[in-house]
């Protein structure tokens, strides 16, 4: 969204994103690369979030839930296949490494339970929708504690890199170019959703509610729709996030990880499209650089967000590119 | 079957009683001047027909349907533009994003509502909330109209105008009624443009209908004893 000053700055920030981990590859800094991927995956996180509390005023502490789904996903399907049981007995369905398989799972389950979920605390709104989207969260937390099917406190290692047809997904820039790859064609989806009826709407709701009803739109399923969307992004990004560690645990539905893509979003520019993008790529920055100076690094990031929130409501996108503009 | 049929009906804000027996009905096509004093019912009686309130007592039909058992947005589905007073059009989305968030199919498109309020055509880019007051209302009755209704509601639509501004809009008003089958509520304050394009009028005194009908049987009584005129 915005005139063309953030168009410049949203087309820097995605050659930025390109830029890094092709002089990684250039001067063979495998981990440099794995940073990058790990930007380009909590954006794509961070992206699904944005829908809903950027364009949608939605404020959800749950999103871990579908970043966890997606990542479980992907952990409960590799692991099937890994060990060369049965996903389901009776029925001799089996697991699965290929990734597009396990994103279409991972999509359709945290879709789902986004809908559940919003179906649910869309009927409250402000501290009360907070509290609801956190308790899920909290509840699937303490679920996947106490699985021990699937590894229950410590998690599930997955020992290989799951496949792409035509594609090594064990060399780093590889997995970096599918996660890339993946994360434009989101933000492309996104942004056109956001200059659509259904964008604008969503945007409309946030301002007045009764207004968007007298002319004919229901706010509640409009904010279920971008709510379940949401979720579906965000669980594509945390079946990603756990291809690329290869390893999935119940930190993932943490109140914590909910907290995180909220920074991302907060520090980037809240309902900025590419707000997300700049803030996973300054917190991976400073937990690379300050995290190597101090354990309690957090504290700088906290200091940052405090400064954003009270001076610089737009985020950095909002500090590069300017106030949010009408668009033609 | 008249379009909009509404009788004896009473509404509630909390516990205190705005409307005791409100009544009107309206045909396709027909311009209705809902009038009364400030304070007497006219805008609560509008929100009760696009159920951004609801009524307790009485009926309320629309095109058949009983608006009793519709939220707001089923109404305006079914056919009620209402442009609220005030203007209020959602200001941090530019011209065009407030005509296409409400659009719906039907003949009423972008391109015919710049046709009726040129001004908005070459407003498209700029934000809502920097337009003018009269800019403003032209686009919050073009919003009623993408959503291709059947009864558009205005609401003190020239309240506060410019007068050249007041005229654009009542050009418009008499241009939706001669090139268009619009069935028309209109609350305004000037009796004199009122008469040019209403067929009927209804008056609201202390939330009851006092007075009904064809808006050429006004007389100076009625008008003296309700509006004060």
């Amino acid at each position: 969204m915005g005139g063309r000053r953030e168009t410049m700055v949203n087309a820097l920030l995605l050659a930025g994103l390109l830029a890094v981990p092709l002089w990684a590859l250039w001067a063979d800094e495998p981990f440099t690369i794995t940073l990058a991927t790990r930007v380009a995956i909590l954006a794509l996180a961070g992206v699904g979030l944005n829908l809903a509390l950027g364009t949608g005023g939605l404020v959800s502490f749950g999103h871990a839930v579908f970043f966890g789904i997606g990542g479980y996903a992907m952990g409960i399907l590799a692991f099937h296949a890994q060990n060369y049981t049965p996903l389901i007995e009776a029925l001799s369905i089996p697991g699965t490494k290929s990734m597009p398989v396990i994103w279409a799972v991972a999509v359709l389950a945290s879709a789902l339970v986004a809908l559940v979920i919003g179906a649910l605390s869309l009927r409250t709104s402000g501290v009360y929708f907070i509290m609801i989207t956190l308790a899920f969260g909290q509840m699937f937390y303490y679920f996947t504690i106490s699985w021990p099917a699937y590894g229950g406190e410590d998690g599930m290692s997955i020992y290989l890199r799951n496949s792409f047809p035509g594609v090594n997904t064990l060399v780093p820039f590889n997995f970096f170019a599918i996660s890339y790859a993946l994360l434009l064609a989101v933000l492309l989806l996104v942004g056109r959703l956001m200059r659509a009826p259904f964008g604008l709407a969503l945007s409309a709701a946030r301002q007045n509610e009764a207004r968007l009803r007298a002319v004919g739109i229901d706010p509640y399923r409009l904010r279920l729709s971008a709510f379940t969307l949401s979720g579906a992004i965000t669980g594509l990004a945390g079946a990603l996030y756990a291809d690329l560690n290869r390893f999935v645990s119940p930190s993932m539905f943490s109140w914590q990880t909910s907290g995180e893509i909220m920074v991302f979003v907060i520090l980037g520019g809240v309902g900025r499209l590419f707000g997300p993008v700049a803030g996973a790529a300054l917190f991976i920055l400073l937990e690379h650089f300050l995290g190597g100076i101090s354990e309690y690094w957090h504290i700088f990031l906290g200091a940052l967000l405090l400064g954003v929130v009270l001076f610089a409501r737009g985020g950095l996108i909002g500090m590069l590119a300017g106030e949010e503009v009408a668009h033609d | 079957m008249s379009l909009l049929e509404i009788a004896d009906i009473s509404a509630f804000y909390g516990p205190s009683q705005a409307l005791f027996g409100v009544s009107l009905s309206l045909e396709e096509g027909e311009v209705l001047a809902l009038m009364g004093r400030n304070g007497m019912g006219k805008t609560t009686t509008l929100r009760v027909i696009s159920r951004l309130l609801a009524h307790r007592g009485g009926t309320a039909l629309f095109g058949g349907h009983d608006l009793a058992r519709l939220p707001a947005y089923r109404a305006a589905r079914l056919g009620i533009g209402l442009v609220p007073e005030g203007r209020r059009c959602f200001g941090p989305l530019s011209v065009r994003e407030n005509l296409i968030a409400a659009a719906r199919p039907g003949p009423w498109d972008l391109g015919r509502v710049v046709a009726l309020f040129p001004r908005l055509g070459e407003r498209m880019g700029q934000q809502a909330a920097t337009l003018s007051g009269g800019e403003q209302q032209m686009l919050a009755i073009g919003r009623a109209l993408m959503t291709n209704p059947r009864l558009l509601i205005l609401d003190e639509a020239t309240e506060g105008l410019a007068p050249v501004v007041r005229r654009e809009i009542w050009e418009a008003v008499h241009r939706l009624k001669a090139e268009t089958g619009l069935a028309i509520i209109v609350v305004d304050k000037s009796l004199g443009e009122l008469a040019s394009v209403a067929d009927k009028a209804v008056i609201v005194e202390k939330g009851r209908t006092v007075w009904s009908g064809a808006f050429g049987g006004l007389s100076r009584e009625v008008t003296a004893q309700y509006l004060g005129v």
